[in-house]
């Protein structure tokens, strides 16, 4: 056995967006323990639901998050709407579903950026993120937003899309479809790349299980597991089965987020295909007097929403389990046995959200 | 503009608490629909080699001595600039019981930049406005 020295990595370290903060074991070069330490961005924000009225507290679920910050505010308004039994419009879930699904291509732009960024190949990074701009055009064209959209709300969506609008943004997804496929053929096919990815980190099914692993983390290693199964929104009347690899390393994580931009463009079409016409709201008289959980396919991972409403305009209270939290167990078991250079490529493919985790 | 820059300015940037959005515009001003780096803005990780500090999120207890150490650790002259409602006030997270307030309660901001989540333009804006207040400081420093 070798001699063991700690080194710390984070809260600041270039990698990361964001701080997070790792005791990392080593022995020599190779880590055999890894203890985080989180709490760098805790605000506590569920505790404001006390303060904030039930259809103002939208804002704050939506800035748990500015990456998923649209699936935040549709999970809190579908958790409390159920809770309510308020059944909103058609065309709203559909135009729900059209802004989740491009939130998710953005996410996985964004973090085939970062992952690019992670092994030094800063062309492909700057590719992956010119490639997301035009993601966010169509979020500017259509809620005013590039990250924080406040489009979701309680009983519906705040505006609608035309159809010639929902045209365009197809034709502007098809125009990019080739050149999505010719940025990630690099993660897939090139050979430096994949020396970095292929057989780092590999987490077997059933330890994806036992770990509780969620979204793309769980996928790669072959969990069939995708919430978006469960129908919620317009998912029900759209036809996909969940992408799944099974290898488990770094390099499945990759192609599983590579397959799912495709399945999301392909989803937004169909939605578009199908979209009724009416109303994109409905008006809201009651407060909400029950409980509610709620779960949703976020780009990484399942999130749950609970809300408990006493008949008041305020909540009792709201929980938020996010993806990343649930990815961290697997994230420390991937990283024993792992090289320090190796470290920062396993932290990104969990795809962490900190400020998720943390709220 | 390129006349105003003398210098090509490295920023680094620290989450305080925020909730990514304005992490990721600011990360979005490098790419090439922004590309500050036809600047010479460089993003760097080292607070040594940096002029600019860019903070996004609002300061609590446990990340004060992280900013503080980074402050302290760049070089004379510096500038900050904060990035976001949340940065410049705590914004909609203000009445958190973990947050403490604005990063100016810990370090001295120069340029504040609003909005939420602020626009990369306004990074920008915000940026350049701090590469005056730095020119200013380092005549300053030249004169005394
Ligand atoms: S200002 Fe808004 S977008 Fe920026 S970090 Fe704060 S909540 Fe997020």
């Amino acid at each position: 056995m070798g001699k063991r020295t700690i080194i710390p990595f984070g809260p600041q370290h270039p990698v990361l967006p964001e701080p997070i903060h790792l005791d990392l074991v080593m022995e020599d070069e190779v880590v055999v323990e890894a203890i985080p330490s989180i709490g760098f961005i805790h605000r506590g924000l569920e505790k404001l639901v006390e303060i904030k009225e039930f259809t103002e507290y939208v804002y704050v679920a939506e800035r748990i998050c500015g990456i998923c910050s649209f699936m935040h505010g549709m999970g809190y308004c579908q958790s409390v709407e159920h809770g309510m039994n308020l059944t909103i419009p058609r065309r709203a879930e559909y135009l729900r579903t059209i802004w989740a699904e491009l939130s998710r291509v953005h996410s996985h732009l964004l973090w085939l950026g970062l992952l690019a960024d992670g092994f030094g190949f800063e062309s492909l990074f700057m590719h992956s993120w010119r490639l997301r701009e035009k993601i966010l055009d169509i979020f500017e064209a259509t809620t005013g937003g590039r990250v924080i959209f406040s489009v979701c709300k309680i009983g519906g969506v705040r505006r609608d899309v035309s159809n010639e609008t929902l045209q365009s943004i197809i034709k502007t997804l098809v125009d990019m479809e080739a050149e999505v496929k010719e940025l990630t053929d690099v993660f897939i096919n090139d050979y430096t790349v994949k020396s970095r990815t292929v057989g780092v980190g590999v987490m077997s099914l059933q330890e994806a299980h036992d770990l509780g692993a969620v979204g793309p983390m769980g996928r790669a290693s072959g969990l069939v597991q995708d919430m978006r199964l469960l129908g919620y929104a317009a998912y029900d009347d759209l036809d996909f089965a969940p992408i799944v690899e099974t290898a488990g390393d770094s390099y499945a994580r990759t192609v599983v987020r590579i397959r799912e931009i495709f399945q999301s463009i392909d989803l937004i079409k169909q939605a578009v295909a199908k979209i009724p016409d009416g109303e994109v709201s409905v008006p809201v008289k009651d407060v909400p007097r029950a409980e509610c959980f709620e779960r949703l396919e976020q780009p990484r991972g399942e999130v749950i929403y609970y809300t408990k409403g006493i008949g008041t305009k305020f909540l009792e209270r709201v929980r938020v389990r996010t993806p990343t939290f649930a990815n961290i167990p697997p994230l420390l078991h991937c990283l024993k046995g792992c090289d320090l250079a190796d470290v920062p490529i396993l932290i990104l493919t969990i795809d962490p959200c900190i400020s998720c985790t943390e709220r | 503009m390129m006349s105003y820059v003398t210098k090509s300015p490295w920023i680094i940037h620290y989450d305080g608490s925020s909730c990514n959005g304005c992490d990721i515009e600011v990360l979005a001003c490098l790419t090439p629909m922004y590309d500050v780096e036809r600047f010479g803005i460089i993003n760097t990780g080292n607070p040594k080699h940096a002029d600019i500090f860019l903070l996004t999120g609002s300061v609590n207890e446990q990340n004060i001595p992280v900013i503080k150490q980074i402050y302290e650790q760049m070089p004379e002259p510096k500038v900050v600039v904060a990035i976001g409602i949340c940065a410049t006030s705590g914004g909609i997270f203000a009445e958190c019981y973990n947050v403490q307030g604005g990063s100016d309660k810990v370090v001295p901001v120069d340029v504040y930049v609003p909005g939420c989540a602020a626009r990369p333009e306004a990074i920008i804006d915000g940026v350049v406005k701090g590469l005056g207040v730095l020119a200013e400081k380092r005549a300053a420093m030249v004169k005394k």
